[in-house]
């Protein structure tokens, strides 16, 4: 069976962004932009299913500006076997992304998508739930384990207090969560390979899907600032303070 | 046209994030709703009927919400939201899973985690992990969001008297079936509903230091425990423990963090908390940037000296 795997570049998780000074956005100008980690889980997670004798096929696929091509070649490079490039310059929100997802996988037919929970740039956390409905297939959210046998997909989930296990029939959607397993390294030789291995390019307008933004964004700025307060010299100052300066003990 | 509230509940009780979406959909304006779908659910209902500022509590009782499956979750708002204007869900493990779906359904944008309400079509939420917040209008006819509990104060959980009224229950959709469930039982105060919380991290050395060293001061104070993804990375505690911007946003009243540097990804989970305290070995650890009391020193001599002398 094939998987596919949607991943996103994001501004890469070591950099501080800055809020624009006209507050229209942050600053991504010149930043470090990488694979969002929980994609990059996601890959890690179909290539292993593939290695296991699971998934016979697995495609990355990303969309946006032609820069993706880097993330896609990084997918790639841990394991996938082709990838899917849907190219636009539009600002791509998570219904729209979703909506060039599901017309990839009316083309491709895969028994399983993987993505990743949620990106850390917007921090929406929808596209796989959207992608689950529009394809009307069963989903599994914030996976810790997967394991897949036959037409069944079992799932363990990261859920407020503990952990759930729930039973999809496939084809199914799975977003992963952080302790799902830990991704390789891409070494120097496949990150060779991954240069030659296919890959496809679409526009939003060849898959016939409207990508128009239904949110706007307003405006973009600093969260308030938290003052550093004081060090306090021992237990007895800090037991006072909390008591009678800020009388939450 | 009224506002529609995605009740999270165990069938039996309302979770407290559903107080905090009841006032968040209240100060949007219009009428509040509230849909409990579940089983044998009637005293869930009748705790969102009490619940001051409802007016109408729709109960989907039937056996496709026994195990509170998000796909019937979705079909069955899907099946009631005709005539609501806003749609709203906690931002918990459930509401995230059942809102982008009901949005999908819908052809609706869905709006994640908003912390203020601007105006009808507005709305405040974080972005790049709580570096940044993004003023977004939605151009739909049906906004459908998920509410950051910390950000709104939950509704009194008393003094409304709504209406209870059955509404069909959709069919099991058969996608997914519920296997088991590992709940960590605790005696403690939930992680996101707790006043104050004792969180540790990397500095505890190991899962059992951290019990060893925290626990006493826990108990001291009826605390929750959390902490950090690198403690929970280091496999010290389980994962439902993690503050921060991947695991659970948290604004207790005071906020103990104890050998935590302080990693933007944590800070973006309780930089929101009314007092923090940070306890940490390393002068220059980031906490204490953010940090009302901080205490530098040794945490294996502090904390037990700490919990001895409450």
């Amino acid at each position: 069976m094939k998987i596919l795997v949607p991943v996103k570049r994001v501004v890469d998780y070591n950099v501080k962004v800055r809020v624009k000074p006209d507050n229209s956005g942050v600053d991504i100008a010149n930043v470090k932009m990488s694979m969002n980690p929980f994609c990059e889980i996601a890959i890690e997670e179909a290539v292993r299913l593939r290695e296991k004798g699971v998934a016979t096929e697995v495609i990355a696929v990303s969309a946006g500006v032609l820069q993706c091509q880097e993330t896609l070649r990084n997918a790639m490079a841990i394991g996938a076997d082709r990838a899917i490039l849907i190219e636009t310059d539009v600002e791509l929100q998570p219904l729209a992304v979703a909506k060039l997802l599901k017309a990839i996988v009316d083309k491709e037919q895969p028994r399983l998508v993987i993505l990743g929970k949620q990106a850390i740039d917007d921090d929406a956390n929808q596209t796989g739930q959207m992608l689950s409905a529009l394809l009307g297939w069963g989903q599994a959210t914030f996976a810790s384990k997967v394991e897949v046998a036959g037409d069944t997909a079992t799932v363990t989930r990261e859920v407020d207090g503990g952990l759930e296990t729930i039973s999809l029939k496939l084809p199914a959607v799975i977003t992963t969560d952080l302790r799902l397993n830990e991704p390789r390294y891409a070494t120097l030789p496949n990150i060779m390979k991954a240069k030659k291995k296919q890959m496809d390019n679409f526009k939003p307008a060849d898959l016939g899907v409207d990508v128009t933004p239904r949110l706007t964004t307003l405006k973009v700025e600093d969260p308030p600032k938290r003052q550093a307060g004081v060090k306090v010299a021992d237990v007895a100052a800090l037991i006072d303070k909390l008591k009678n300066e800020a009388k939450v003990i | 046209m009224p506002n529609l509230v995605i009740a999270e509940h165990d069938h039996g009780s309302l979770k407290s994030a559903t107080l905090n979406v009841i006032s968040a959909a209240s100060a949007i304006g219009g009428d509040v709703h509230v849909l409990v779908a579940g089983v044998n659910a009637s005293a869930a209902a009748a705790a969102a009927a009490q619940v001051a500022g409802v007016s109408k509590v729709l109960l989907a009782d039937g056996p496709a919400h026994a195990n509170l499956l998000t796909e019937n979750a979705a079909s069955q708002v899907v099946a009631v939201a005709g005539g609501y204007s806003h749609i709203l869900a906690p931002a918990t493990a459930y509401g995230k899973s059942v809102a982008p779906r009901v949005a999908a359904l819908l052809d609706k944008a869905q709006i994640s985690d908003i912390i203020k309400v601007i105006d009808a079509d507005t709305f405040q939420r974080p972005i790049y992990a709580g570096n940044a917040y993004a003023t977004v209008k939605s151009g739909d006819s049906v906004k459908v969001l998920t509410v950051r509990g910390t950000a709104f104060a939950a509704a009194a959980p008393s003094g409304g008297s709504a209406v209870v009224e059955n509404v069909a229950v959709v069919a099991d959709s058969g996608l997914s079936s519920f296997v088991s469930a590992e709940i960590t039982k605790s005696e403690r105060p939930e992680l996101t509903a707790a006043k104050i919380i004792v969180s540790g991290g990397r500095g505890l050395g190991s899962g059992e230091k951290y019990r060893d060293v925290l626990t006493p001061l826990a108990d001291k104070l009826n605390a929750a425990m959390g902490a950090s993804r690198a403690a929970v990375d280091a496999g010290f505690v389980p994962n439902d423990y993690q503050v921060g911007q991947t695991g659970k946003i948290v604004a207790p009243d005071l906020y103990i963090a104890v050998g935590i540097s302080g990693a933007i990804q944590h800070l973006a989970g309780m930089k929101d908390s009314k007092v923090i305290v940070a306890i940490n070995k390393d002068p220059d650890a980031p906490i204490f940037s953010v940090a009302d009391y901080g205490l530098v020193g040794d945490l294996f001599e502090l904390v037990p000296q700490l919990a001895a002398a409450l």
